[in-house]
């Protein structure tokens, strides 16, 4: 048993140029340039990706699940941010 | 591949339940009954969390070790082809098995632990990999029947509450179907060749047929975690109706090769329209589960020889990054 386990690392991939990258999973890596590698020989095998990036798990500030309808709220109550707030008559067409 | 109701033991954990009011349990619950994703950072029953670690955990030790018996044909595939072809087949059970290890650490257990559970013997794997390969046919009965009863079982882990999990089983799905295509055309080589090619074909199904049979666990009458992973859509189908779909998806599909499935009571029954079969010899099964199979004791010692002779290259690449990080900053 190692001492001392290898850090974690998030991986997220582009499928396609066009596309944001999107997670994946995540691999153990001694560093950057072997989490890349590791990701790729991991999540790529089938030509997954045309991208990767890797980022330290313990990297990643991340909202709290257990605050999301307080932290979400704000948006919660301005129903007239959506178009269809908005009453228009039928008759106006290409609005 | 896949692992299978294993998830016996740890029954009655008593986890942090005392902190756990009925209030959050209910909520928790009526989030599953609404099919909400469960994400890793979400308040979580504890046993719903040590149900999942113990159910991901075997599931990628399975993977793991299920690298061992397909490993030993790879210097003695017959052909170049068939020696890439299970090449990148045991590097999927590898990539599987490193899958689900990520997504059993959302779960707040770290690698260490987990392999530390497997070399120990404390955390179980399919009983399936503690059957030898001992001809080339075998290698093409596990991709048909032991790829097959997996992906049975696999399919409804896609809809599994836990989010990264049956994200993971997603994509081990989607690999998974070129594994049990290549095993069956494997054997369909087999049986369209020589008369003593055959026999080698049908043999494997004879060693392989009930093993693959108890992948899928217990009878439901004694799976005593069944009904809470159900609860929990953990778990979608019980042991027994997934069972009976392998069965009769599989037979045809023997019949095809021209080969006979080792069960004289097996028959359709045309009412049902299930096949019928002998009952399961479920000794064997737990003398496997407990360590006594065939080849127990050879796969854990393989294990652990690769998990100790690694030692020194984690260590090397682990002072390597030190030493480059230390550069950079004094640099």
């Amino acid at each position: 048993m190692s001492k001392q386990e290898w850090p974690l690392y998030e991986v997220f991939i582009r499928s396609h140029s066009g596309l944001s990258h999107r997670h994946a999973g995540s691999v153990h890596a001694a560093d950057d340039e072997m989490a890349l590698s590791n990701a790729r020989d991991t999540y790529t095998r089938r030509s997954e990706g045309v991208s990767i990036w890797v980022v330290r798990s313990d990297q990643i500030i991340a909202s709290d699940p257990a605050e999301t309808a307080a932290f979400f709220e704000p948006a919660e109550d301005k129903i007239y941010r959506h178009p269809t707030f908005y009453e228009i008559p039928d008759e106006v067409e290409n609005l | 591949m896949y692992t299978q109701g294993l998830d016996q033991s740890g029954k009655g954990d008593p986890g942090a339940r005392g902190e756990e009011t009925a209030a959050q349990l209910d909520v928790f619950q009526a989030r599953i009954d609404a099919e909400e994703k469960i994400e890793a950072k979400d308040w979580m029953p504890e046993a719903y969390r040590r149900t999942l670690i113990r159910q991901i955990s075997q599931h990628a030790h399975s993977e793991i070790i299920g690298m061992q018996p397909e490993g030993n044909w790879l210097t003695r595939a017959p052909t170049l082809k068939r020696k890439a072809i299970l090449l990148a087949k045991v590097q999927d059970e590898a990539g599987h098995g490193l899958y689900l290890y990520s997504a059993a650490e959302t779960l707040g257990v770290s690698r260490d632990e987990m392999v530390g559970d497997l070399l120990s013997g404390k955390a179980k794997y399919s009983s399936i990999f503690n059957y030898p390969t001992l001809t080339w046919a075998d290698i093409g009965a596990i991709g048909w029947l032991v790829d097959g009863a997996a992906i049975m079982n696999q399919i409804p882990l896609c809809r599994c509450s836990y989010g990264p999990y049956s994200r993971a089983m997603v994509r081990v799905c989607k690999e998974e179907s070129f594994h049990q295509r290549q095993g069956y055309e494997l054997m369909l080589t087999l049986c369209r060749g020589t008369a003593e090619q055959k026999a080698m074909a049908q043999d494997a199904l004879n060693r392989f047929w009930w093993p693959a049979l108890m992948m899928f666990g217990p009878n439901d009458a004694s799976s005593s975690h069944s009904a809470q992973s159900m609860a929990w859509k953990i778990k979608r189908f019980s042991n027994d109706e997934l069972r009976q779909k392998f069965i009769d998806v599989t037979v045809p599909q023997a019949e095809f090769l021209g080969l006979t499935v080792p069960d004289n009571k097996l028959t359709f029954n045309k009412e049902s329209r299930h096949y019928e079969h002998s009952d399961i010899d479920w000794q064997e099964f737990f003398d496997v589960i407990a360590g006594n199979g065939p080849c127990n004791k050879q796969r854990m010692a393989k294990r652990r020889k690769a998990q100790d002779d690694g030692a020194w290259v984690r260590e090397a690449a682990r002072a390597h990054a030190a030493k480059k990080a230390a550069r950079s900053a004094a640099a």
